[in-house]
């Protein structure tokens, strides 16, 4: 099968791979470039397990051919701690205990950072709406969203 | 032993929220779960599943798929040649790999290796089965009866009286006192049926593992599981290898819920890995998980309780027929046990029916059986409560079992917590907090087991003085935190110096599947014990460097000393010290442990919803929602409340939502998150977790699981809440907007 050449930019660094034409920008990130971070829950768009930004925008990789971040830029969970330090978020998470099987948590972050960069004083149902796509089956949600309202106050400077 | 017991303490590390020690590798992408792992030279698996619910397979030609460029091998049940010696894991065989019939939409009938995903999906289309299509059933009532489709021949047992179809494989019975007398006192006889869907534990990472079998007879796998000693136990058989040939490593693990205690790809892979000669990868899809994995039995159920005015039960029956799927499970007997364990009742019978339908075989779902079986008996009570004019939770505390109470299902309890929950739950605000128009609250108890079981621990005390501890449960929800805190707790040292680990099936003895909310309990216990044996060898050491006496040193604190005066002056010397100086005074120190872990003390639950039900659509929605449980003594409260609060939610999504849907022809129609709808963060409430700890004499800290007991009451709660907003009782789940709204129609 003949396969398409694509020149990309992922966490700020440029990429080239080859991909089919089949394949999505999931299957390339994790079967290409080995950044297992984005998961596949479902393949179908419903899970937000694979969520990265595409262009600055919140996008289920599932969903995207990987021959169509040509010449775009991708941001992935492997990209979202500055070197050794982690992300508000990211330390939340693990301090206020926002995670129990973790299989959600790269989806869910990559989320949440982008609403918190987007909206910094996101009300509870804000939260609530902005992360009904990314499913969660083992927490219930509660400590998550405490943890993206508490890490917004934290960088607002309010806590 | 004396030694297991609990014993009273101040706790120093146990009981604080330290963070865990897998975090940083999970909120940064770099842990590795099932899918995550790749071997050189590794091709990619797929499975071809029986578009029919059930089919005699008269022939499979695999000779196109097999001609395919990149197609390195095929597989059909024809390659499995030996037969496993029990019939659960024969089942387990019959169930990844059809043998003459395909008996559920979605079974596996066929597999293929190849150098790509593209080329192994188009060369399952290239497979031809030629099937005949047979009648089918899939639903529990009608598979009972005699003229009902038959799954399978000559599987019946004896228990199972004449005049039910084939299919109804097993009959189970409890209870004492005399039911009859007990009616005959009662002021007040209510007698309800019950049906609930089947359900799907919704694990967000589908089944996932990569083989590789060579040609010497020694295998490797890496696979998602809740059990990797199981999964090298059930392999081995089915493969026909010895179990010391197959090294199983648990990958972390993305949910599992009770779904990962059994075997799906695994076999399917380590076969297609013999036959190519090289490793193979193999993920489910969405589709496959929902319409071939999982998921927990679908049940019918009638409930009589007797009861005198004012409110005590002087009699209760319940007939729980569940069906399981496609294979023998034993989930009507474990409701029919569950169903009114929290009661101390003179006169109780229950009977557990196990059912066969054209459905994937049921795996475990969280305290299985207990919810369904909890969702009928609670909703009789609250009704019951209604019609008496008695509060809820009083009714429950004046029937409640207690420490000496003869449980429904046979043995008497030890003190256990769920008086002190229900007294918990009617002191919360929440319980009389107002409610407004079209608004209803409920309250439930719920009742789980619990379990030991094999577990084993090694303890290392490294030259540097830092600890790392093996064990061998895949770590769930925050598990290695909890066994790092109970080995720093015993050893006293900070909990920053021990490291815990998952180790492989070939490094550490057998241990059962994480199940049966058994690892904070079982594997917290060798734990401790195996702390307590680096501990004698270390106050050896230091005794034979004292010249005195082990018996003459005592562990304070993280260090040996001289017990009492008369042992000697020597000033303490810490861990570290002995650490140090090991290869001098004997070599290197290790502390292990090993033990079938008996006393794991049951629990109990009550949960109280309030709910508001919308009398145009019947949406329901859930306004507020508080969670009361008996930890034992929680090792980490933020993973406690978290267990609860995971619970909760998944049985509010069995409430409200979720359901297996089949259609006429038998097959799965909502195979997909979209169609079967799990609860999103915008459905619900925060979720109030209160934490009781009424400690477990069988543990040394008093630790009781915690895992399951969270998911048994919510049914019940959310029917009860949704039947007094409703001002109608709802008996059928999921309570999805259209019954609801038939309900409330129908009451006019
Ligand atoms: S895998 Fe992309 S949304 Fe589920
Ligand atoms: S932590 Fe397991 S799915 Fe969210």
């Amino acid at each position: 099968m003949s396969r398409i050449h694509v020149s990309t930019t992922i966490n700020g660094d440029d990429v080239d791979y080859l991909c089919e034409a089949g394949d999505t920008l999931l299957d390339v990130l994790r079967d290409q470039l080995d950044l297992t971070g984005s998961k596949e829950g479902c393949a179908s768009g419903d899970c937000g397990a694979c969520t990265v930004r595409l262009d600055g925008r919140l996008v289920c990789a599932c969903l995207v051919l990987g021959a169509e971040a040509e010449g775009r830029s991708v941001e992935t969970i492997e990209g979202m701690a500055e070197g050794e330090e982690l992300h508000p978020l990211q330390r939340n998470f693990i301090n206020k205990a926002a995670l129990q099987c973790g299989i959600c948590t790269p989806g869910i972050l990559v989320a949440a950072k982008d609403l918190l960069e987007r909206n910094p004083d996101p009300t509870e149902e804000e939260v609530r709406y902005w992360l009904a796509g990314n499913l969660c089956r083992c927490t219930g949600y509660d400590k998550i969203i405490r943890t993206v309202l508490e890490t917004a106050a934290e960088m607002r400077g309010a806590a | 032993m004396a030694k297991d017991e609990f014993q009273s303490r101040q706790f120093k590390v146990v009981g604080t929220r330290v963070p865990r020690p897998d975090g940083l590798d999970k909120v940064t992408g770099r842990a590795r779960y099932g899918a995550d792992m790749t071997a050189p030279g590794m091709l990619f698996g797929f499975c071809l599943r029986s578009p029919h619910a059930h089919a005699r397979i008269r022939a499979i030609d695999t000779s196109a798929a097999e001609a395919m460029k990149g197609v390195k091998a095929v597989v059909t049940r024809a390659d499995f040649t030996v037969t496993p010696q029990d019939q659960g894991t024969r089942d387990i065989l019959d169930n990844v790999m059809a043998g003459a019939k395909a008996l559920y939409d979605g079974h596996t009938v066929a597999a293929v290796a190849a150098t790509s995903r593209s080329v192994a999906l188009a060369a399952l289309k290239a497979i031809k089965v030629d099937y005949e299509v047979l009648p089918h059933v899939t639903d529990v009532d009608e598979a009972m009866k005699p003229e009902a489709p038959v799954l399978h021949e000559g599987r019946q047992q004896e228990s199972v009286p004449e005049g039910y179809s084939q299919n109804v494989l097993a009959r189970s019975q409890y209870g004492h006192g005399d039911v009859e007398a007990g009616f005959a006192k009662a002021d007040l006889i209510v007698e309800r049926s019950f049906k609930t869907a089947a359900t799907h534990q919704g694990y967000i990472e589908p089944h996932a593992c990569l083989a590789s079998m060579g040609n010497d007879g020694q295998g490797d796998l890496w696979c998602c599981t809740q059990g990797h000693y199981m999964v090298r136990n059930t392999c081995s058989a089915i493969m026909g290898m010895e179990a010391g040939r197959l090294k199983v490593t648990a990958s972390e693990i993305g949910g599992g819920f009770g779904g990962k205690t059994t075997v799906f790809l695994e076999p399917v892979a380590l076969m297609l890995s013999k036959k190519s000669g090289k490793p193979v990868k193999m993920t489910m899809a969405r589709e496959e998980v929902l319409r071939a994995s999982g998921p927990t039995a679908s049940t019918s159920i009638d409930i009589k309780i007797g009861m005198t005015k004012d409110g005590k039960i002087t009699a209760a029956q319940g007939d729980f027929r569940y069906q399981n799927g496609c294979f023998y499970a034993m989930n009507g007997a474990l409701g029919a046990m569950c169903g009114f364990a929290p009661y101390h009742l003179e006169n109780v019978e229950t009977v557990g029916w196990e059912v066969v339908t054209n459905r994937p075989k049921a795996a475990a779902y969280r305290a299985p059986g207990a919810p369904m079986a909890a969702f009928a008996v609670e909703s009789v009570i609250d009704e019951m409560a209604k019609e008496l004019g008695l509060d809820p939770i009083e009714l429950r505390l004046k029937n409640a079992a207690d420490e000496g109470t003869k449980s429904a299902y046979g043995p008497t309890y030890p003190a256990i917590g769920l008086k002190a929950t229900l007294e918990a739950a009617k002191a919360h605000p929440h319980w009389s907090a107002p409610l407004g128009p079209n608004q209803g609250r409920g309250v439930a108890c719920g009742f789980w087991f619990n379990f030991g079981g094999d577990t084993c621990v090694s303890l290392m005390i490294n030259p540097d003085g830092t600890v790392s501890l093996s064990e061998g449960n895949p770590d769930i929800g925050g598990s290695r935190a909890s066994m790092s805190m109970m080995a720093a707790e015993e050893l006293g040292i900070p909990y920053e110096q021990v490291r815990t680990v998952i180790a492989d099936t070939a490094t550490l003895g057998q241990n059962e599947v994480t199940d049966g909310s058994r690892v904070t309990f079982a594997v917290g216990l060798a734990t401790i014990k195996a702390a307590r044996h680096a501990i004698e060898i270390m106050k050896a050491r230091a005794a034979q460097l004292w010249g005195i006496a082990p018996e003459a040193v005592e562990w304070v604190d993280g260090a040996a000393q001289p017990a009492g005066p008369n042992a000697g002056k020597f000033p303490p010397m810490t861990l570290k010290e002995i650490a140090e100086t090991a290869s001098n005074t004997g070599g290197p120190i290790a502390g292990h442990f090993e033990v079938n872990a008996e006393g794991a003390g049951v629990s109990f639950g009550t949960h109280i919803a309030d709910t508001e039900v919308d009398p145009e659509t019947g949406a329901v929605k859930v306004l507020r929602y508080t969670v009361f449980q008996d930890a034992g003594k929680a090792v980490h409260p933020d993973y406690v409340e978290g267990q609860l609060q995971g619970g909760a939610v998944q049985g509010i999504g069995w409430a409200l939502n979720e359901e297996y849907i089949y259609g006429e022809d038998g097959t799965l129609q909502n195979a997909g998150y979209l169609d079967y709808r799990i609860p999103v963060a915008s459905d619900l409430p925060m979720i109030d977790p209160v934490i009781l700890e009424i400690p477990n004499p069988g543990h040394p800290y008093g630790v009781r699981g915690v895992g399951e007991t969270g998911i048994v009451p919510p049914l019940a709660t959310l029917a009860n809440a949704v039947s007094r907003a409703a001002g109608v009782r709802l008996t059928s789940l999921p309570m999805s907007p259209p019954k609801v709204l038939a309900a409330i129609k129908a009451k006019g």
